[in-house]
């Protein structure tokens, strides 16, 4: 089998072969390291995972994130659905038109999101039970509280879909989708975070963030300073201060890291 | 500013477009289309036994694969850079407490994206780019900002639409690190314009623009000396 002459006939239908391949290199690698009387005979199979893993039959990743967006996405649609509903919430005119914007974009998500997973023969999970009001109380009563959680979902948001990216880096149609989500969720978290009167962005592990103890899980892990080879990006150029080299850069969550804080309003 | 050097190019004495395996493998990868004379090759090039191309000195090749995706937002960073440094400087005066704030923070966070661009692409990177800001009033306040509005929009859009392009993930998970923060200063900016417009740029899907590089490099040439060539980037 002459695996560089396959690859060289389906270049004839498939143009990017060798880019999608490329992104499997560590399948190749794989490759490489079997015995190489074992690579042999091990080559239609592996060759055939290669092909598959290239071409998505494996899509329940990607399915699987998809459904994890649209939970989190359902749980602000939710939570604004039900604030502006909530009869002498929000009162300020230029905060209920935020907050109506906000609202529609996050519902408009949920639609997109559940196309999505249906366009990949998945199932998209149907709208969980939420309970907003388990640890914050006055959560539709108290227009601080009300804004405070608003900023800790769109923070959050923020930072689960970073969190994925690099999971959807073999479908770069989900993947853009995500992308152009995940830069209006930061519109959001921006405009609510500075409603509180903080800054737009964050510095420290949630210094300039302003929420309760309680909500201090979306703000670990954001005072990080490494930067992929960099271990103190505040060293760069002509050195920059810790809250200049946190703020610029948002730090991804992690599946279990979002379950949690989700789970504070189930 | 220091004066952008050329890049180091290679030139196919056979005019084959093939010189060596790698190469024909790189063109491959790169999708290429000509075969090309003027290849410039921005990584791991140690030959100089090959002439070097006396083409347009002002002409920055932004390079092949990922190298060339980073050195591409780290041309936007440079220009969104080199703006809020001229804000600070020029322009302080204009504006309220909170707002210089914001401008003070914007200048180090594209500073630390450009200094942080730089030191990881190290020798790929390309050349301190002239910024032409010739057309920008730093004594109108509305001229500056609408200026950062654009700038903020186009690099939000320009990291969504190069996010797809990257091949290595934490590159990625990288460039998703900066892009939020950009759409962070897109909305404050937005709404020291018009209070409220902070997500305007979404569309009915809830979906903010994704250009191409081609595009975000037209939007960006009436600011930048330097003629960028993305003829290499991914496609």
């Amino acid at each position: 089998m002459n695996i560089f002459k396959i690859i060289e006939e389906i270049e004839k239908f498939d143009p990017e072969v060798y880019g999608r391949l490329d992104s499997r290199r560590s399948a190749f690698k794989n490759l490489g390291s079997l015995g190489k009387k074992t690579a042999l005979a091990a080559m239609p199979l592996a060759l055939g995972s290669v092909f598959q893993k290239a071409y998505g039959q494996g899509n329940s990743m990607v399915l699987e994130i998809l459904n994890f967006a649209l939970k989190l996405e359902y749980l602000e649609r939710n939570f604004y659905t039900q604030g502006l509903a909530a009869s002498g919430l929000i009162t300020d005119s230029a905060a209920r038109g935020a907050f109506e914007k906000i609202q529609m974009h996050e519902a408009a998500h949920v639609d997109l999101l559940i196309t999505t997973i249906q366009s990949l023969n998945g199932t998209p999970i149907s709208e969980p039970t939420f309970n907003f009001g388990k640890n914050f109380a006055d959560w539709n009563t108290n227009y601080q509280t009300f804004l405070t959680l608003a900023q800790a979902f769109e923070d959050t948001g923020v930072r689960a879909y970073k969190g994925q990216a690099a999971n959807l880096i073999n479908n770069d149609t989900v993947l853009t989708v995500a992308l152009q989500i995940h830069s209006v969720e930061a519109r959001h978290a921006a405009h609510v975070r500075r409603m509180r009167s903080n800054k737009g962005w964050i510095e420290g592990a949630g210094d300039n963030s302003d929420v309760p103890a309680g909500a201090q899980p979306v703000y670990a892990g954001e005072n990080n300073v490494m930067q992929g080879s960099i271990n103190d990006v505040k060293t760069v150029g002509e050195g920059y201060s810790a809250a200049i080299a946190t703020g610029a850069f948002d730090e991804p969550l992690t599946k279990e890291q979002v379950a949690q804080i989700v789970s504070l309003f189930e | 500013m220091e004066k952008p050097t050329q890049k180091q190019g290679q030139q196919d004495k056979a005019g084959t477009g093939i010189v060596v395996p790698q190469r024909r493998m790189f063109l491959r990868y790169a999708g290429a289309t000509a075969l090309a004379t003027t290849l410039l090759l921005t990584t791991s090039c140690d030959d100089d036994d090959d002439e070097t191309m006396p083409t347009d000195p002002e002409t920055v090749d932004l390079g092949s694969g990922d190298t060339g995706i980073l050195n591409y937002a780290y041309a936007l960073e440079q220009l969104e850079a080199a703006f809020y440094a001229e804000v600070v400087a020029k322009s302080l005066g204009m504006f309220s407490q909170t707002e210089q704030q914001i401008m003070q923070d914007l200048k180090g966070h594209e500073g630390i994206h450009r200094d942080f661009l730089k030191a990881a692409l190290g020798n790929a990177a390309i050349p301190d780019l002239e910024v032409d800001f010739s057309t920008i009033n730093f004594n109108d306040k509305n001229n500056i900002l609408a200026t950062a509005r654009t700038f903020e929009d186009l690099g939000v859009a320009a990291y969504n639409g190069a996010g797809q392009y990257l091949e290595n993930a934490g590159f990625l998970t990288l460039a998703g690190k900066i892009v939020s923060v950009e759409a962070r200063h897109a909305a404050v900016i937005r709404d020291l314009i018009s209070n409220g417009t902070f997500s305007d740029t979404a569309d009915n899907m809830g979906l903010d623009p994704a250009m191409m590089p081609a595009d975000v490099l037209q939007a960006a040439a009436p600011f930048i000396k330097n003629k960028i060539s993305a003829n290499n980037l991914p496609k």
